[in-house]
C-alpha cells in the first residue's frame, strides 16, 4: 500500500511537471506581451525594455523556462506584473480561501442533496416522487449555472430582498453563489444514483439482507448505498474539477473576491507569473482530488485492488 | 402432531405486461418439527415463488390473492410488513441458490452475519461476534476469526455457501428454506453441504424445506417430497412413497428423465413438450398435453386430490373408479 501511494506521488509530480511546461509553451504563444497596451497607448521603447528585463522576458526562451521551473519547484513565482505589489503566493491565499470555501460548500451541498434526491427517486421509481425528483434533475442539467444565477438575484435579491446579490460577507451571501454552482452537479449525481440504486436493489444481496428482516432504511443505507455510489465516485473527481473551474464565472456574477477573478485577468492581461502560479496551483489541486477519489474506489468496493495483487 | 407450517390454499399472481401470471394455483402442505420437506419440480412451475411467499418476499408485481401460510399458530399472510420482519431470519429463514451474489460484495463476512443479531435480536457486537465464531465453526468453516474479516471476494464458492448457512442459522430459526442450495456448487462440494444440512437438523431439530430440481439431493435430504407442476402440487407423500409407489404420470416421468449409471442405456428420457403458458392455465389437469395416458375428462376438468394410503395424495384422474383400465396400462408401462 505504501508502495503504491509513493508510486502515485512520483506520478503526480510528474503530472504537474507536464502541466506547468504546457502552460509555459501556450503561454509563450499566444500574441502579445504583458506590456502591450489594451487601450492603444504604447510604452516607451526603453521603458519596456526595462521592464522586460527586470521579468526576466528579454531572455532567451530555455532560459526563461528553467527560471520558471525553478519558481514551479520552490514555490515562489514572484511579484504579479499588473499589480506589481502583490506577490503570485499572496494572491493565491488571498484569492484562494475563498474560491476553496465556495467549492467545497458547493461540493458537499451537491453530494448530499443528489444522494437524497437519487436514492428517493430510485425508492419510488416510477412514482410521483421519482418524477419529481427527475423533472428537477433535468431541469438542473440543462439550466447553466451563470443563467440560474441571474435568476436567483433577480428573485430572491431584486423580487424578494431577502438575500445580498453579491459580495462575500456573511453565510447569507453564500446560500445564492452555492445555489447556482451546486444545482448542475447535484442534477448529474441524483440521475447516476437513482439508475446505480435500481440496479442495487434488484441484486441478490438485497434479497438476502431482505430475508434477514432488516429494515428497509437500513437496507438502503447499508446494503445498497455503498454498491452504488460506485459509478458516482468515478464522477466525483471530474465533478470537483468542474465546480472549482465553475466558481470562476459564479465569483464574477456574484463580485466574490476569489482567484476566479486573477486567473481571468492574467490571461487577459499576459501577466505571465499569476498564469503560471495559479495554473499549477489548481492543477495540484485537481490531481490531489483524483487521487483521493482512487482512494475511495479501493474503501467503497473492496474488489478493487489499488497495489499489486497479494501472494495468497 | 401440530405441524409447524401448514399452507393452505395459497394463489400467487403476477402482474405482467398482457395479463396475469398464476404462478401459483392453490397449493397444500405441511411441515412438522424436525421434518424435511423437498419441494420438486422443472423450472417455473411456482417452486421459488413458493418459498418466497413463506418468507414475506413477494414483491410487487406479484401478489398472494388467496389463502394462509400458518406458521406457530400465526398467519403470515395477514401481517403487516414490520411484523413479518420480526419473522423473518428469526423464525424463518432462507438459504439462496447462488452463493455468488446472495453476499454483499462490500461488506466484511462479519458485519453480514451478525446483524441480524444486532438489530432483530439486540445484542452487542461483542457477543454476536462470539455467537458467528460459534456458528462458522459449527457449519465447517476454519480459521473464523480470519474470516469474519474477510470480504465475500476472497472466499470460494463453497465456503461461500458455507457462510450463507451460517446467516441463516445465526439466529436459531425454527425453520429453513432452502431453495436450490446446491445448484450453483460444483458436485464434489454439493456432498459437502447436503451433509451440512443433515447434520445442522441432527443437532437442532430445525425443520427444512429444500427446493430443488435435483432428485438426487431429495433422495439424500428429504422426509416427504411435493412434487410441483405449472402452479400445483401434483403429488405429495413420503419419500419411499413418490419414489417407489408414485402413480402420477409426471412423478414417474420425471423420475425415469433421470440418468442412471446401471442402465445401458444411453438414450436420455426426457419428458416430451413444455408445460402449459401459465398466463391462461389450463382448465383441467396442466400436465394433460404431455401425458402419454390423458383421457378426454384430463383437459376438462380439474382433477380432484385422492389419498392412495396414509401420507401419499396426487392429483390425476387416472385414480377414478371409471378409469382403472388405463390406471393398469400406466403402472404396466415403463413410464
Amino acid at each position: 500500500m505504501m508502495n503504491f501511494i509513493f508510486r502515485r506521488l512520483l506520478a503526480m509530480l510528474l503530472t504537474i511537471w507536464v502541466i506547468a511546461t504546457l502552460t509555459f509553451i501556450l503561454m509563450h504563444a499566444i500574441p502579445g506581451s504583458p506590456f502591450n497596451s489594451h487601450n492603444g497607448k504604447q510604452l516607451n521603447e526603453t521603458v519596456q525594455k526595462n521592464m522586460e528585463m527586470h521579468y526576466n522576458l528579454d531572455k532567451p526562451l530555455p532560459i526563461q523556462y528553467l527560471i520558471y521551473m525553478k519558481s514551479v519547484a520552490t514555490f515562489n513565482y514572484g511579484p504579479s506584473i499588473k499589480h506589481p505589489n502583490d506577490t503570485v503566493n499572496s494572491l493565491i491565499s488571498d484569492g484562494f480561501p475563498v474560491s476553496f470555501e465556495l467549492g467545497m460548500i458547493t461540493l458537499i451541498v451537491a453530494i448530499i442533496s443528489g444522494l437524497i434526491l437519487g436514492v428517493l427517486a430510485a425508492l419510488k421509481a416510477n412514482h410521483f416522487i421519482d418524477y419529481v425528483a427527475m423533472t428537477i434533475a433535468v431541469l438542473g442539467i440543462s439550466i447553466p449555472n451563470f443563467v440560474l444565477a441571474s435568476l436567483l438575484i433577480q428573485e430572491f435579491s431584486v423580487n424578494l430582498g431577502w438575500l445580498p446579490p453579491s459580495m462575500w460577507t456573511s453565510w447569507k451571501s453564500e446560500v445564492l453563489p452555492t445555489i447556482a454552482l451546486a444545482t448542475g452537479p447535484m442534477a448529474i449525481i441524483a440521475r447516476l444514483i437513482r439508475t446505480s440504486m435500481i440496479e442495487v436493489l434488484t441484486q441478490d444481496y438485497i434479497r438476502t439482507a431482505r430475508s434477514k428482516g432488516l429494515s428497509p432504511f437500513l437496507i438502503v443505507m447499508k446494503h445498497a448505498l455503498k454498491n452504488a455510489l460506485l459509478p458516482v465516485i468515478t464522477l466525483l473527481g471530474t465533478l470537483a474539477a468542474g465546480i472549482l473551474t465553475g466558481t470562476f464565472v459564479i465569483e464574477k456574477i456574484f463580485a466574490i473576491p476569489g482567484m476566479g477573478k486573477y486567473f481571468v485577468d492574467s490571461i487577459n492581461s499576459r501577466d505571465y507569473p499569476v498564469i503560471m502560479g495559479t495554473t499549477v496551483f489548481y492543477s495540484s489541486i485537481l490531481i490531489v482530488l483524483l487521487f483521493i477519489v482512487d482512494m475511495a474506489y479501493g474503501w467503497l468496493d473492496p474488489r478493487i485492488k489499488l497495489h499489486k495483487k497479494e501472494v495468497s | 402432531m401440530e405441524p409447524l407450517l401448514e399452507v393452505k390454499q395459497l394463489h400467487i399472481q403476477f402482474q405482467a405486461h398482457g395479463g396475469t401470471v398464476k404462478a401459483v394455483r392453490g397449493i397444500d402442505f405441511t411441515i412438522g418439527k424436525g421434518e424435511t420437506l423437498a419441494i420438486v419440480g422443472e423450472s417455473g412451475c411456482g417452486k421459488s415463488v413458493s418459498s418466497l411467499a413463506i418468507m414475506g418476499l413477494i414483491d410487487h408485481p406479484g401478489k398472494i390473492t388467496n389463502g394462509s401460510i400458518i406458521f406457530k399458530g400465526k398467519d403470515l399472510t395477514r401481517l403487516t410488513s414490520k411484523e413479518m420482519r420480526k419473522v423473518q431470519g428469526i423464525d424463518i429463514s432462507m438459504v439462496f441458490q447462488d452463493p455468488m451474489t446472495a453476499l454483499n460484495p462490500t461488506l466484511t463476512i462479519e458485519s453480514q452475519l451478525i446483524e441480524g443479531l444486532i438489530h432483530q435480536k439486540k445484542m452487542s457486537k461483542r457477543v454476536a461476534k462470539k455467537e458467528a465464531i460459534k456458528v462458522l465453526e459449527w457449519v465447517g468453516i476454519s480459521n473464523p476469526h480470519e474470516r469474519l474479516k474477510q470480504y465475500p471476494h476472497q472466499l470460494s464458492g463453497g465456503m461461500r455457501q458455507r457462510i450463507v448457512i451460517a446467516m441463516a442459522l445465526i439466529c436459531e430459526p425454527d425453520l429453513l428454506i432452502a431453495d436450490e442450495p446446491t445448484t450453483a456448487l460444483d458436485v464434489t462440494i454439493q456432498a459437502q453441504i447436503l451433509d451440512l444440512f443433515e447434520s445442522i437438523q441432527k443437532r437442532t431439530g430445525i425443520s427444512i424445506v429444500i427446493i430443488t430440481h435435483d432428485l438426487g439431493v431429495v433422495a439424500k435430504m428429504a422426509d416427504r417430497i411435493a412434487v410441483m407442476y405449472a402452479g400445483r402440487i401434483v403429488e405429495m407423500g413420503s419419500k419411499r412413497q413418490v419414489f417407489y409407489h408414485s402413480e402420477h404420470p409426471y412423478t414417474r416421468a420425471l423420475l425415469n428423465s433421470v440418468v442412471r449409471l446401471d442402465q445401458t442405456s444411453h438414450s436420455l428420457k426426457p419428458i416430451e413438450g413444455s408445460p402449459p403458458d401459465l398466463f391462461s392455465p389450463p382448465k383441467g389437469c396442466a400436465f394433460v398435453d404431455r401425458c402419454p395416458f390423458a383421457m378426454e375428462v384430463c383437459g376438462r376438468v380439474q382433477p380432484q386430490k385422492s389419498r392412495l394410503r396414509e401420507g401419499h395424495q396426487i392429483e390425476c384422474w387416472l385414480q377414478d373408479t371409471r378409469a382403472v383400465a388405463v390406471r393398469k396400462e400406466m403402472l404396466a408401462s415403463q413410464l
